[in-house]
Formats: C-alpha cells, sequence, structure tokens
C-alpha cells in the first residue's frame, strides 16, 4: 500500500477508534446508571409546562438564504486554495487572475449587501 | 508518534497503535487541562470566588468526581425523538474532533498522518460537527434544540468563512498546506533579511490572526458567540434534551475542539513546536515539541478562554453582520494583499 493511501488508512481508524471510545464508554455508563423511565421524563422540556403543538416548527427563512451564501463562498475557498500554495510559481500572472476571481465574489456578496440579503430582519 | 523519537523501525499496525494512544493523550490531557485550569480556576478567580476547592487539592481532582457522576445519570431519550438520530449525534460530533487531531505536528518527526493538504484536510473535517449538532437539535424533537441547533448551524457555517479566508494568507506565506512544513516555513524564515526568531507569521499575518482566532471563538461557541446554547434564551440549545454521558460527551467535543482549534492557531501563526535558538532539524525536538506546542495551546486557549469570560453575548443579527459585513470583507482583502506583496518582494 502506498504511504498516500496508509495515512488516510490511519485516518480512518482514528474515526474507528472515536466510535469505539464513545460506544465503549456508554456501554460501561449502561451497567452503572438507573433506569426508571416515565411518561413525564420523557415529554419534551417547555419549561415546566406541557408541550404545545408539532416541535419541528418552521424556523426563520434567513438560515437558508445564509446557507446559499456559504455555498457560494465555500466554493471559492476550495478554489483559491490550490492557488495560494503555487503562487510563487504563477507570479504576477496568477496574482492577476485572482484579483479579477475575488473581484466577481465580492460583486456578488455586494450585491447580496444591496439587496438588503445580509440584513437580519 | 514515539516512532523516531525511539529511532527505531515499527510496522504500521504496531505505529499506528502508538499513534492511536498518543492521539488520545492529545486529545484528552488539554481538554481536562483546559477545564481545570481555565473554566474551574480562572473563571472563578476572575469572577472573585475559590471554584473547587473539596476534591484533591485545590479542586484538582474535582474532573475525575464530575465524570463519575456523570456515570450514573440516568440516559433519557425523549419520547418523541428521533432516536436514531438523537443517539448518533454525540458519535459524530467527536468524530470530528478525533479527525481533527490528526493534523496537528507535535515535532519534525512526531506527527499521526503526514497530509499533504493538512490545512485543508482539517478545515473539512471540522465542519462535520456542524452535522453532528443539527442532528442533535433535529433529533430531540424540542423547540429549544430545533431553535439551538438552526442557530448553531447558522453561527458555524457564517464563520467558517473567514476562518477558512484567514488561514489562507498563511497558505500563501509559507507556499504549503502540510502543517509541518508550515512549521519549517517559520522557523527558516526570516523578517526582513532579520532571522533571530525565524518568521512566526503572527507577526506578518495579524490580520489573519485576528480573524482566525475571532472565528474560531464563534466555531467553538464559547461567549460572547454562545447564541446556540444561550441559556437566557434556550435554556440549554441543542442540549436541552441530552442528559447523564451524552451530555457529557458533548461538553468532552466541546473543550477537545478548543484544544485542537488552539493547537492550529499555535502551527499556523506561532510557529508550532518550533522555539527560536534550536535549529528546526535537531532531533531534541521530538521530545521539547510536544511540550512547546502544549504550552503555545494553553497560551492561545488562554486568549479564547479570557474572551469568554469577559464579554456578553452578541445578538443573533449582530453576529451575521459581523462575519458577513466586516470579517469576510477584510478577510479577502488580505488575501489580496498578502498575494500582492508576496508576487511583488
Amino acid at each position: 500500500m502506498s504511504d498516500f493511501l496508509r495515512s488516510y488508512l490511519t485516518v480512518a481508524i482514528f474515526g474507528g477508534v472515536a466510535v469505539v471510545l464513545v460506544g465503549l464508554l456508554l456501554g460501561i455508563g449502561s451497567f452503572i446508571r438507573p433506569s426508571r423511565p416515565s411518561e413525564a421524563k420523557m415529554t419534551a422540556y417547555e419549561s415546566g409546562v406541557d408541550p404545545v403543538g408539532d416541535m419541528w416548527s418552521q424556523s426563520n427563512i434567513r438560515y437558508y438564504v445564509f446557507a446559499l451564501l456559504f455555498v457560494l463562498f465555500d466554493v471559492e475557498a476550495v478554489f483559491i486554495f490550490p492557488w495560494a500554495q503555487r503562487l510563487e510559481v504563477y507570479g504576477y500572472f496568477g496574482l492577476v487572475e485572482m484579483a479579477i476571481f475575488i473581484f466577481i465574489l465580492v460583486l456578488g456578496l455586494a450585491y447580496a449587501w444591496r439587496k438588503g440579503m445580509l440584513k437580519w430582519v | 508518534m514515539s516512532t523516531s523519537l525511539l529511532a527505531v523501525e515499527l510496522a504500521y499496525w504496531s505505529e499506528t497503535t502508538l499513534r492511536v494512544i498518543g492521539g488520545l493523550v492529545a486529545i484528552l490531557l488539554p481538554a481536562g487541562g483546559l477545564v481545570y485550569v481555565y473554566l474551574f480556576k480562572m473563571m472563578s478567580f476572575m469572577q472573585s470566588r475559590l471554584g473547587p476547592m473539596e476534591a484533591g487539592p485545590y479542586g484538582s481532582m474535582q474532573l475525575l468526581a464530575e465524570v463519575g457522576k456523570w456515570l450514573q445519570k440516568e440516559d433519557i431519550v425523549p419520547a418523541k425523538a428521533d432516536r436514531q438520530v438523537f443517539m448518533l449525534a454525540p458519535f459524530v460530533v467527536l468524530i470530528s474532533t478525533f479527525l481533527l487531531i490528526l493534523v496537528l505536528p507535535f515535532g519534525p518527526d512526531a506527527w499521526f498522518v503526514d497530509l499533504d493538504t493538512g490545512i485543508y484536510f482539517a478545515m473539512a473535517v471540522s465542519s462535520v460537527s456542524v452535522i453532528g449538532i443539527l442532528m442533535a437539535g433535529w433529533g430531540s424533537s424540542s423547540k429549544y434544540s430545533l431553535l439551538g441547533g438552526i442557530r448553531a448551524a447558522g453561527q458555524l457555517i457564517a464563520y467558517e468563512l473567514p476562518m477558512v479566508l484567514a488561514v489562507l494568507g498563511v497558505v500563501i506565506q509559507a507556499g504549503t498546506l502540510n502543517m509541518n512544513e508550515i512549521v519549517f516555513a517559520q522557523a527558516n524564515g526570516e523578517i526582513f533579511g532579520i532571522d533571530l526568531i525565524g518568521n512566526p507569521y503572527i507577526l506578518t499575518q495579524f490580520v489573519g490572526f485576528a480573524l482566525f482566532m475571532v472565528a474560531i471563538q464563534a466555531e467553538l461557541t464559547q461567549p460572547p458567540f454562545d447564541m446556540p446554547v444561550a441559556e437566557s434564551e434556550l435554556v440549554a440549545g441543542y442540549l436541552t434534551e441530552y442528559s447523564g454521558l451524552r451530555f457529557l460527551l458533548f461538553f468532552i467535543g466541546e473543550f477537545a475542539t478548543a484544544g485542537v482549534f488552539s493547537g492550529i492557531a499555535a502551527v499556523l501563526f506561532l510557529g508550532g513546536w518550533y522555539v527560536p535558538g534550536l535549529a528546526p532539524e535537531h532531533d531534541l525536538y521530538n521530545v521539547l515539541g510536544p511540550l512547546v506546542l502544549m504550552g503555545k495551546i494553553f497560551l492561545i486557549s488562554g486568549l479564547i478562554f479570557w474572551f469568554r469570560f469577559t464579554y456578553p453575548r452578541f445578538r443573533e443579527d449582530q453576529l451575521q453582520r459581523l462575519a458577513w459585513k466586516y470579517l469576510i470583507p477584510i478577510a479577502l482583502l488580505n488575501i489580496v494583499a498578502t498575494g500582492v506583496l508576496k508576487v511583488v518582494f
């Protein structure tokens, strides 16, 4: 196996260790902790009164707008990383190219800003 | 991790076993240390009280007592909850933390995984915890939890961007994504031809450092960015329905991640395991490095917790405004300025 694959095998092992460790801790706990379920205990907490209505209620649309904006800028960051690493090789050419790229994205942010998308209402 | 420290060649599996043990120490030791030193003691002293004093000398055994307490608590899953999602959420959060520690180099040869995509990988796996928190908020089937979970997701993705963009300045300067090579680049660097302390990027990337610190404060949902768990508004946000061990797991995840993020900040901006005056190729670093990095982790997380204890909570609109209207444009400017300076000089 190449070193490249091997290092990702280690990554997978660490992920597995996390799962096993958490499972082990919860497993050990199950021998110690009491289990006396009651109806009142299992209801959702709503400051002491009986919960009202459906729990999965609608929430503010703003979160969705910000999630969309996030996708836009996260994709941008993905493209900037390889450029940032190789900038010394690209020189002025790379600099101008990236300036144009960032300018277009700033334009997008400015548009969202102008449209009032960044305002929390 | 201790492979080259002992200067012996080990088979992959025994090496990996050592790495896993090292990883557990590297996650749990800073997490416990941060909770005791900062959360228990520093916060108490800043608020003119003593904090835990009964368990062990100066309350140093308090953490063990706490874990013992949480172990005995009943594990309650709300009747209406989405059972699988609710129970899996702590796993996802801790997996994110365990993958994040992998990229931290503790010495020239003392690393867990020497990924060429180091910092990029770290940024990617750090956002996995968002999924865990959303799962916790959604699965609990409680209004407080849902609101807290959505708030957390909105906050974490908004501050992910300044964090990633702040890192880009360092990547441009170092010309590599590999965490260990970033340390070497700082150790071998020079500022205006002066080669006394190398070039810790906090000196040239001070804007990036400030952005990164604000962003990780928000990523860790530490006050003043703790709207997702705001106790006066949402009881405990996405943690409301969790009890006993599952709650403790989120808590461990939070402080372990605080330690790892401080470590990443230390590697990117303070030179990681390098101390001025000792050549970075020196073998001593495989012993000294972990100690130096641990010291820097405590320095950086000291800053994080200092802010935590000092500032009142933001409002939700102020939070999003700070990220989108200030931090992101400044971060973009920082990238362009760094790029220009890199090419011109």
